[in-house]
């Protein structure tokens, strides 16, 4: 009975909080738009999301797209189609690993950025101060940081593909000799544009999503030296489990 | 009168921090608010500012009553006020002279070089017109705290809230921020609510003051009034003795049995 009692409160609970994470993503749409009549801020958040996550992505790009070309030239070869190897790198990282990878990465690194910062001007008193000074921390502060996010997070996904490829064709070209102009040639027959927009359609939803999730946690978290840090805690998991439950059904619904 | 709160009950989780309190700010002058921490000092800030509502009760700004107002009122009325606070709250992405032009950017178009020239009278008015180019980490408390006043009075406004504007100063940045405190209300005019239980401090320049307890209102009066007054527990506060009806000690069971029981008591 109590354990009953108990599950009651956890849903109750589950349910609250996605209630009021709902009503904050309403909040921070409504506020969008004003945001963008201060450029300058949104660029800003866009060069902290995105340019300063560059080399992560790129070197983890680049090593998940090395591994790609030699499991796949190692199963592919099996059946003695080496060839198919570009076809298969370029289908494997545009349609999941740059946006999923990235996402995880981006959790990783922006999204506990955003969540700390936001957290410690919580802290700090800088988010009331704002509101005592009639200014709307949402729209300086949590908007530019939701936009930048879902701006950087496609670009971010596609610079992931772009350098996998070139990690797969440096370890399956150029280390075990399929051919190159079979590896290019057979990328460019087997990817339709349906991946590519699936690529980019999944990689604007982790976007949308594990911003909000950083935004939400360091606009909400108790403003104590522990809150922030079980905030940016929350963040990684929360973001990590949501970008691969989004994926599988994104997946089913493009099937 | 500028804020006027009448009979507010106001209580988080269940246990009560105001239980009726009644203060009025009159216009132009420095009112102290005083109290023994944990009386809901910075409660009451709260409720001024309407960052939270009471209970029960009326909270007036400006003739305004703040539980009828929407949030676009509310900045409104925001804009007229100034808030001080403990450890200055800078933004610390900005650099002082961005911190100081923060309200005037958000807030009006005016060109560049009036924002330049407005800016740098205020630094100029708290001594840190040469700190314009420092971050917030690199300055001081104290020269945190003047650079949030003079981002607090930026956009001239008539009433400054300052919380707890005195803790962790060394003497003579206790002394240049009272200075600065009694020239905003002389020469400005500007309307004060000073929150603090420096009463030394407060003694010095406040008009009116007010000391919570229990979350009432113990005693009203001019400085001088409150340490000539005749309750014991008003004159303990005023004169920081540790003997008195407010006891040093938290409630808690007897020491000796406590250090003799093998569990706690």
């Amino acid at each position: 009975m109590l354990r009953n009692g108990r599950h009651h409160v956890f849903l109750l609970e589950g349910v609250r909080k996605m209630g009021l994470t709902a009503i904050f993503l309403f909040q921070l749409l409504v506020q969008c738009i004003p945001a963008f009549a201060r450029p300058r801020l949104v660029i800003a958040q866009i060069y902290n999301s995105g340019a300063r996550s560059l080399i992560i992505i790129m070197l983890a790009g680049l090593f998940v797209g090395m591994v790609l070309g030699l499991q796949g030239y190692e199963l592919l070869r099996r059946f003695g189609s080496e060839e198919a190897l570009g076809s298969a790198a370029a289908i494997g990282l545009l349609k999941e690993l740059g946006p999923v990878v990235t996402a995880l990465l981006f959790a990783g690194r922006a999204g506990t950025a955003l969540t700390s910062e936001i957290g410690l001007m919580r802290a700090t008193d800088q988010l009331v101060a704002m509101e005592i000074m009639a200014v709307d921390p949402l729209r300086y502060v949590a908007a530019p940081r939701f936009i930048g996010g879902i701006v950087a997070m496609p670009l971010l996904a596609a610079i992931f593909s772009i350098v996998g490829l070139f990690g797969a064709q440096l370890v399956g070209v150029q280390l075990m000799g399929v051919d190159k102009g079979a590896f290019w040639s057979q990328m460019q027959g087997a990817v339709a544009n349906r991946d590519i927009t699936e690529g980019i359609v999944k990689s604007l939803v982790f976007g949308v999503a594990c911003s909000l999730i950083a935004v939400n946690e360091g606009y909400h978290a108790e403003p104590t030296a522990a809150g922030v840090g079980l905030a940016t805690t929350r963040t990684v998991v929360a973001s990590s489990v949501l970008t691969l439950l989004l994926d599988y059904v994104l997946t089913a619904a493009f099937l | 009168m500028v804020v006027a709160v009448h009979d507010v009950h106001y209580a988080v989780d269940g246990r009560p921090i105001f239980k009726g309190l009644d203060i009025e700010v009159r216009r132009g002058r420095i009112t102290a608010i005083m109290g023994p921490s944990g009386t809901g000092k910075t409660t009451l800030l709260k409720l001024i500012t309407a960052q939270i509502r009471a209970d029960r009760g009326e909270v007036r700004v400006f003739g305004h009553d703040l539980a009828q107002l929407k949030l676009a009122e509310i900045y409104a009325v925001r804009k007229r006020m100034g808030m001080l606070f403990q450890n200055g709250a800078l933004l610390t992405d900005l650099n002082v002279f961005e911190n100081v032009a923060f309200p005037v950017r958000e807030h009006t178009d005016l060109p560049e070089p009036l924002i330049r020239m407005l800016v740098l009278t205020k630094l100029e008015a708290v001594g840190l017109r040469g700190a314009a180019d420092l971050m917030p980490g690199e300055l001081s408390g104290g020269m945190a705290r003047r650079v949030a006043l003079a981002r607090a009075i930026v956009m001239d406004p008539e009433v400054l809230i300052y919380d707890e504007p005195f803790v962790g100063l060394d003497p003579i940045s206790l002394g240049v921020i009272l200075r600065l405190i009694k020239q905003m209300n002389e020469a400005l005019g500007i309307t004060s609510i000073v929150v603090s239980h420096d009463v030394k401090e407060l003694s010095m320049i406040a008009h009116d003051s007010y000391l919570l307890s229990e979350g009432r209102v113990a005693a009203a009066g001019s400085p001088q009034e409150l340490t000539k007054s005749d309750s014991e527990a008003v004159r303990q506060f005023m004169t920081g003795s540790p003997d008195g009806p407010v006891r040093f000690h938290y409630p808690a069971c007897d020491y000796t049995t406590q250090l003799l029981a093998a569990e706690e008591c």
